[in-house]
């Protein structure tokens, strides 16, 4: 069976963001980038069941610009055995990524799909849905656990009432929650051996996806400052200070 | 447990800064055929790399001819220099010392200047691995260095093996580089190993803290150049403060204070604070945001401290062997320079060390050195005797029949009471941020909790029994990351120690007045995650 991961790139989780002064977005230049965490956990979970002897071949994919090969040779250098670049200059909103895994899958033909719930930058959580019904074959989200048998998925998700486990027959979507697994580290040799592993280059227009996109950013913000707090001497002024704010 | 894997290299060079970069890239320049890698400890090239910086271009003009048709990100001309004299409310123009005459040199920001060289190494054939933490050095049977041992990953804070433990591996080559910055834990141990300090004074050091600001709009002049002495250290303590005018409305600012002070009580961190908040810092950055900020320490022992910088299998480069220029406050060019001379010095010897000690001392490297080396040393004097001083030696360039000694940061210590505290004449801060744990996340470091604690303290019964009394805790009040802290609980007085928060600046290995805390690498990639510094 082959793995097909998604392996979005994003601002690291370590950065402080900082939004643009003319709130046309956040700051990307000079910031450290790395692979969107759901995404290694989606990753290692490939990896796991190609140990496991379920998975034959484990493949990455990242949209984005021609830089983005340094990040698949990550995801190489992680243990995938090749890695699809589909080279695009402009951002890539949900509905569109979907579209475009479609086509790889309709090319690839991967028993399984795995990615990320969600990407920490936009946060969407759309694209392993969206995936799934154009593609036409059974989602399970959010997954905490993953078992493969008999040509099925049974996956283990956190709901708000405890686990839930269902059922999905392959080939299907699955995206990953942060409890899936823990991401192994890369060894030095392991990064040495990931420079002659192939990537697939693939300009996006020639896929001949619709890249119409449906949302429209008006502004971005950073969260508005606390303002300055007042200091009381003790538990008398507190009392009648909140008492004048009617919190009391 | 199963064998540990090796790879092989003719060189590894640990650290990729100025040093072990332009040192990999002259040696694939001149010997294309060599292997050469690169180990770094931040999880990005440049993220735990911090200085003013201003630098001199002229050594980077001979290792990248053409760099100034594609400049590093941040690369602001130099235009005015000022320096002042600060008092608590105002402060006076002096002239501009010669070595701080910054007509033709550039601002930049040193980290995002790596990130910029790495790449430009790497297209020559260097592996440049960053993540991963040379923890060790390993030696050959005749005792010569055989390269380092990276380490290992995914060690619980007892030592046990977490699950996705994988051990580190060996890189063995022919000669390493240690390019390691301002007191590496590699170095220090080598440098007690082989004595390559026998014939050389203590080293010597400072703790600069940085803070790169957005401010509003209209106040910036980029390329002005502003240094100051004088408030908010007294005339005994070695202090002073940098500001520098970048493009885009970002202001770098910082404080360094020299780590001979005497003060148990003094702390670097309020010091820089303090002097944010001076009339003619404070309005410069008022409503303006913190982008990053971080500290290190700066190496500043100069000529008379400078280690032998050979052994055996490996020698020693830019900060980490002590190069920098103290009265120019400047250290990137010295390290370019010695970094290109050991790349020259080896592929002209069949990557022999022998004798690259002798040829950086008969470099310009040296000779810059020694021509400002009782500069640094007139200021254990104070204030005033350390300018008139630098006055005479910058005048007779040098040239004194003298040599001023120096002697060991942690030695200078004084114990409490003896001596008359100097009086701090802090006023009350309003810039941000609050305090230290305020500050750190500015520097946005990341260690994972459940590792080893990198900060070895080799007997911790001395903190709340013999320093308590002696020096008061002085690592509560050195440390810029708030590391070190006495908590008093059920179980008693102790020392905590958050290592979580370090940002790596290794002031605590420094001066701590009974030499037993010892700073060692972390998991590969934890740490501060400087921004643009």
């Amino acid at each position: 069976m082959k793995i097909l991961v998604g392996y979005k790139r994003v601002v690291d989780y370590n950065v402080r963001i900082q939004v643009k002064p003319d709130g046309t977005g956040v700051v990307t230049d000079g910031v450290k980038l790395s692979a969107n965490p759901f995404d290694d956990i989606a990753l290692e979970e490939a990896l796991r069941l190609r140990e496991k002897g379920i998975a034959t071949e484990v493949v990455v994919v990242g949209i984005g610009p021609a830089d983005l090969t340094a990040h698949l040779r990550n995801g190489l250098a992680m243990g995938a055995n090749r890695a699809i670049h589909v080279v695009t200059s402009e951002a890539v909103q949900p509905l569109t990524a979907a579209r475009t895994f479609l086509k790889l899958v309709e090319k690839e033909q991967p028993g399984l799909v795995l990615m990320g719930k969600q990407a920490i930058d936009d946060d969407a959580n759309q694209t392993g849905q969206m995936l799934a019904a154009l593609w036409d074959r059974p989602q399970a989200t959010f997954a905490s656990k993953l078992e493969i048998a008999d040509g099925k998925a049974t996956v283990t998700r956190e709901v708000d009432a405890g686990l839930e486990v269902i059922e999905a027959e392959l080939p299907a979507v699955v995206t990953t929650d942060l409890r899936l697994n823990e991401p192994r580290f890369i060894k030095l040799p392991d990064i040495m051996k990931a420079k002659s592993k192939p990537i697939d280059t693939i300009e996006f227009a020639s896929l001949g996806v619709e890249a119409h996109d449906h949302l429209t950013t008006t502004r971005y913000a950073a969260p508005a400052k606390r303002s300055k707090g007042v200091m009381v001497k003790d538990a008398a002024e507190l009392v009648a200070a909140l008492k004048q704010k009617g919190l009391l | 447990m199963s064998e540990r894997e090796t790879m092989e290299y003719d060189v590894v060079v640990v650290g990729a800064g100025p040093a072990g970069l332009s040192f990999a890239i002259r040696l694939k320049q001149l010997q294309p055929d060599t292997s050469v890698c690169v180990i770094e400890k931040a999880s990005t090239i440049g993220a735990q790399i911090l200085s003013g910086a201003v630098i001199e271009p002229q050594p980077l003009d001979a290792l990248l001819p053409g760099w100034r048709d594609h400049p590093p990100p941040i690369c602001v001309p130099a235009a005015d220099d000022e320096f002042w004299l600060l008092s608590k409310t105002g402060g006076r123009k002096l002239p501009v010392p010669p070595g701080m005459n910054n007509h033709g040199n550039f601002i930049v920001s040193l980290g995002a200047m790596c990130a910029w060289l790495a790449p430009q190494a790497e297209a020559l054939g260097v592996d440049v691995f960053p993540g991963f933490a040379a923890a060790d050095t390993i030696y050959n049977e005749d005792g010569s260095v055989a390269g380092v041992r990276i380490g290992d990953m995914g060690v619980a804070k007892d030592g046990s093996h977490k699950s996705g433990y994988t051990q580190g591996i060996d890189i063995r080559a022919k000669v390493t580089v240690l390019a390691e910055g301002a007191r590496g834990s590699l170095t220090k141990q080598l440098i007690k190993r082989f004595r390559l300090d026998a014939d050389s004074d203590p080293q010597g050091y400072s703790i600069g803290i940085k803070e790169l600001w957005q401010v509003p709009a209209g106040r910036v002049t980029p390329g002005k150049i502003v240094h100051s002495v004088g408030w908010p250290a007294d005339s005994r303590t070695y202090g002073g403060s940098f500001l520098y005018h970048l493009d885009g409305d970002r202001i770098a600012l910082g404080y360094v204070s020299g780590l001979d002070y005497t003060d148990p009580n003094y702390q670097p961190w309020e010091a820089f604070q303090q002097w944010k908040n001076h009339p003619m810092v404070k309005p410069l950055l008022e409503g303006g945001s913190i982008l990053s900020g971080g500290a290190r320490a700066i190496v500043t022992g100069g000529y008379q401290s400078l280690p032998k910088v050979e052994m055996p299998g490996a020698l020693l480069i830019g900060d980490t062997a002590g190069l920098l220029n103290v009265p120019k406050i400047k250290g990137t060019h010295q390290a370019i320079r010695s970094g290109m001379l050991a790349a020259e010095h080896l592929v002209a010897h069949d990557l022999k060390p022998a004798g690259f000690d002798a040829k950086l001392r008969g470099s310009e490297v040296m000779a810059e050195l020694k021509k400002v080396r009782n500069i640094k040393p007139g200021f254990k004097k104070g204030l005033w005797f350390g300018m008139v001083n630098a006055a005479w030696e910058t005048a007779v360039g040098g040239a004194s029949p003298w040599t001023l000694k120096n002697k060991a940061d942690w030695s200078m210590l004084h114990k409490l009471g003896q001596q008359e505290e100097p009086k701090r004449d802090y006023v009350q801060r309003e810039l941000p941020p609050r305090d230290r744990l305020a500050a750190v996340y500015f520097a946005a470091t990341e260690h994972d909790e459940d590792q080893p604690v990198h900060l070895q303290i080799a007997d911790t019964s001395v903190c709340v029994t013999k320093c308590a009394e002696e020096y008061g805790n002085p690592c509560t009040r050195f440390c810029p990351a708030n590391v070190y802290e006495i908590v008093d609980d059920e179980a008693g007085k102790r020392l905590q120690i958050n290592a979580a928060n370090c940002v790596h600046c290794k002031t605590c290995d420094i001066k701590d007045p009974y030499q037993i805390i010892n700073w060692v690498t972390p998991e590969g990639g934890s740490g501060p995650n400087y921004q643009n510094l």
